[in-house]
């Protein structure tokens, strides 16, 4: 019985955001639809995808990519149509252009500066000498025999 | 040289910090709020659509209406909307000042839109009825209510999103409105 109710448990899926009378019947047609939909910014919770949002603009966001594959687009057709009217932000991926390039080079660039802040410390690991330390003096040596004699005593 | 290295993870703590401050509170360069988004229509025609006026009313709105009537102002709003009924006064007031507007009603049901223009007033020349949402997401409307400056050639200018307020016209559309007629 616990195994039935964990197996239960680990095999649930986050609730869908799409109600059952937008899926289509056509299930190739369906798929594609939802592969579009991950890639489309909800622009009212910003950071869901149209396919993952409850928001009413997400919903008519879903229909519409259904009805343009209906009518026979191609998948970036119908990620063109949503980007010509609501411009690059609706894209979860950001496409790579002059206007975007700050967001994708500075990953790259914070992992340069990492690489060579790790490097110039190591080099200056390198760099410290061990200090060599003075033998002692001849009366330090007999300080020192002096107190292990005391501490044998 | 060490001291040197050492301040700079400080200074890009510091950098990331101020910018991750920024977002916190939705503050851009010069106070501009960064959470609203730019429109990608502004400096394109107005979408092509024809919307058929709120039942019970007489004159729809389609887009050729925007290419003739000068310098306009394209108001999308519900009565459902708590923003709406914010910002309706200065719209009101904008139009007693002769400024043109149009309306686009955003899913509504058409008694409770004109109860809505009955009791706050009606600034709009004309109203077209956007029942499905369609010509809505072709105008690239997410929020509620969102404004749009239309010039005489029927060219979108500029997109408010949220509610007009006084500061907006004050600020924003009274110096570009000037702009664009002075032309």
């Amino acid at each position: 019985m616990k195994i039935t109710v964990l197996s239960l448990i680990l095999f649930v899926t986050p609730a869908l955001a799409i109600q059952p009378d937008e899926i289509l019947k056509d299930t190739v047609l369906e798929e594609r639809a939802r592969v579009i939909s991950k890639e489309l910014r909800c622009l009212v919770c910003q950071n869901q995808s149209i396919d993952d949002s409850d928001a009413p603009l997400a919903r008519d966001l879903r229909v519409l990519v259904r009805e343009r594959l209906q009518a026979g687009e191609s998948n970036e057709e119908v990620i063109n149509f949503v980007v010509d009217r609501y411009g690059d932000f609706v894209l979860l991926r950001p496409p790579v252009k002059a206007s975007t390039l700050v967001l994708w080079l500075s990953p790259v660039a914070a992992l340069i500066v990492g690489i060579f802040l790790l490097l110039t410390w190591f080099r200056k690991q390198k760099q410290l000498v061990p200090v060599q330390a003075k033998p002692l003096s001849e009366e330090e040596k007999k300080k020192l025999q002096a107190a292990f004699k005391r501490d044998e005593g | 040289m060490f001291a040197r290295v050492a301040f700079l993870p400080v200074a890009v703590v510091f950098a990331v910090s101020v910018l991750f401050a920024m977002y916190l509170w939705q503050v851009g360069p010069g106070g501009k709020d960064i959470s609203t988004l730019p429109s990608a229509l502004i400096d394109k025609p107005v979408p092509e659509f024809e919307l058929a006026p709120i039942e019970g009313r007489q004159l729809g709105l389609k887009s050729s209406d925007l290419k003739s009537a000068g310098l306009s102002l394209v108001n999308v709003w519900a009565s459902w909307c708590p923003p709406c009924r914010v910002e309706h006064p200065y719209l009101m007031s904008l139009a007693e000042k002769g400024v043109t507007i149009f309306g686009i009603n955003y899913r509504d049901k058409p008694a409770d839109a004109l109860r809505f223009l009955k009791s706050l007033g009606d600034p709009y020349k004309r109203i077209g009825a956007d029942t499905t949402g369609r010509v809505s997401i072709d105008w690239g409307i997410y929020g509620y209510p969102e404004t749009f400056l239309v010039d005489r050639t029927g060219r979108i200018r500029y997109r408010h999103v949220g509610p007009i307020s006084p500061q907006v016209i004050e600020t924003v559309l009274n110096p570009l409105m000037d702009k664009i007629a002075a032309k």
